[in-house]
């Protein structure tokens, strides 16, 4: 079934009530995207994308509009049947690393393939893997707080990653994460993405949504822009060298 | 040009392909290869000043070379340049002209001219990202001139999205 969309939302909207006064966030978006692709989410703050993806991954509710998830009806789902759908179907990683702070390594990754019913041996043997593929099989027995930063996050994609979701959704994951963290972390979305992963990456960060094969720029909650981006190198006028003019 | 050469020459006198080859050494493949006759050109212009003095070594079987070696003077100007605070990047962007002018001509639209701008910046970044995936992990003069060309193109986009957000 590669013909059906991973994600598809039709006039998706949400209006917040603050004091009484409804808020638009996201006023009218039509997004699909098809297996293996990674489309990044761009745009200024209180444009809407975080909105967006939380929506896309039942984490808020819409106002109005369809979200459909591997050809399935979401958007009417009880937050218990979102909760369900999510442990099958959908890695979520976001900015602050959200890790169980009581729980080792190795449990906060083999927890979401428990409770998605796989057996405590297929836990162990994905959560083996996934930290082995992340160089993080020595940490697997650490409380969250003794890792920095960067590996935290890596765990966070780690844990996204235990149940082979059918979508990745990742909000801001470098947001917080220094020059090399950030390097580290984009590598691995780009292997996962290279063996087929589907991901929509909300991200402010220009390295991060170069990774992406397509990017979507929002604006005052609604799309303005959706296509590819190719190389530069290609079109004449503009190659990686013209940006650099060392003087002197 | 002038000063990176009269640098080069401070550590040794070398011959103009040869400093050529060091500033592709050091600074990578993000660093535009310079041009050899403008090599030669500003090294002719550094001689005519007094900076640096050339002799005439001989080849077997070849032309003879000229070798460059820094004078004392040339030394003075390289020492006032590394003493002198250097000007910060001035915004002259070319693409600030088209975005403001080309509405009032009824050329273009803004959104459009916004968005082209947006994915060309993202694909240059994208081949900065590569460049970056293939330079040597221990070059780190090349790394480093990289990442702040991705800074600089970061500073572009959020300046885009200023623009998108603020110019009516």
């Amino acid at each position: 079934m590669s013909g059906t969309p991973v994600v598809k939302a039709v006039n998706l909207v949400k209006v917040y009530q603050t004091g009484g006064l409804p808020v638009p966030a996201v006023r009218g978006v039509d997004l699909t995207v098809r297996a293996g692709e990674f489309v990044a989410i761009t745009g200024p703050s209180g444009s809407g994308k975080s909105t967006l993806i939380h929506m896309l991954g039942g984490l808020d509710t819409r106002t109005s509009g369809e979200i459909w998830l591997d050809g399935k009806r979401a958007d009417t789902l009880s937050e218990s049947g979102w909760a369900l759908l999510r442990r099958r179907k959908v890695g979520f990683v976001f900015q602050f690393f959200n890790l169980v702070a009581n729980m080792t390594v190795a449990d906060n990754v083999e927890l979401p393939a428990l409770l998605g019913g796989a057996s405590p041996r297929q836990a162990r043997e994905r959560r083996e893997y996934l930290l082995g593929e992340l160089g993080l099989a020595d940490r697997a027995g650490a409380a969250p707080a003794r890792l920095s930063g960067g590996e935290q996050q890596r765990v966070a994609l780690a844990r996204a990653l235990a149940n082979q979701p059918t979508l990745l959704l990742a909000d801001e994951p470098t947001g917080n994460l220094d020059s090399r963290n950030t390097r580290d972390v984009l590598r691995l979305l780009g292997r996962v993405h290279g063996q087929g992963q589907t991901i929509v990456l909300v991200t402010h960060d220009a390295r991060a949504a170069s990774m992406a094969d397509r990017v979507v720029s929002l604006l005052d909650g609604q799309i303005v822009d959706d296509g590819a981006i190719g190389s530069a190198r290609r079109r004449p006028g503009g190659t990686a060298g013209d940006v650099v003019e060392l003087r002197g | 040009m002038r000063q990176p050469l009269l640098a080069l020459l401070a550590k040794e006198p070398a011959h103009g392909y040869e400093l050529k080859q060091a500033l592709e050494a050091i600074f990578g493949s993000a660093y535009p290869s310079p041009n050899i006759g403008q090599i030669y050109v500003t090294l002719g212009r550094l001689e005519k000043d007094g900076y640096v003095r050339s002799v005439d070594v001989e080849q077997s079987n070849r032309p003879n070379k000229k070798v460059y070696y820094i004078t004392a003077a040339g030394r003075e100007a390289l020492e006032s340049w590394v003493d002198e605070p250097t000007e910060g990047p001035r915004v002259r962007d070319e693409f600030f002209m088209k975005l403001v002018l080309a509405p009032m001509t009824g050329l273009a639209d803004r959104m459009a001219l916004v968005n082209r701008q947006r994915r060309h910046y993202l694909s240059l970044m994208r081949d900065l990202r590569e460049l970056a995936e293939r330079t040597d992990p221990g070059n780190r003069v090349a790394l480093l001139l990289i990442e702040g060309a991705m800074l600089h193109l970061q500073a572009d986009l959020d300046w885009l999205e200023r623009c998108q957000e603020d110019l009516p």
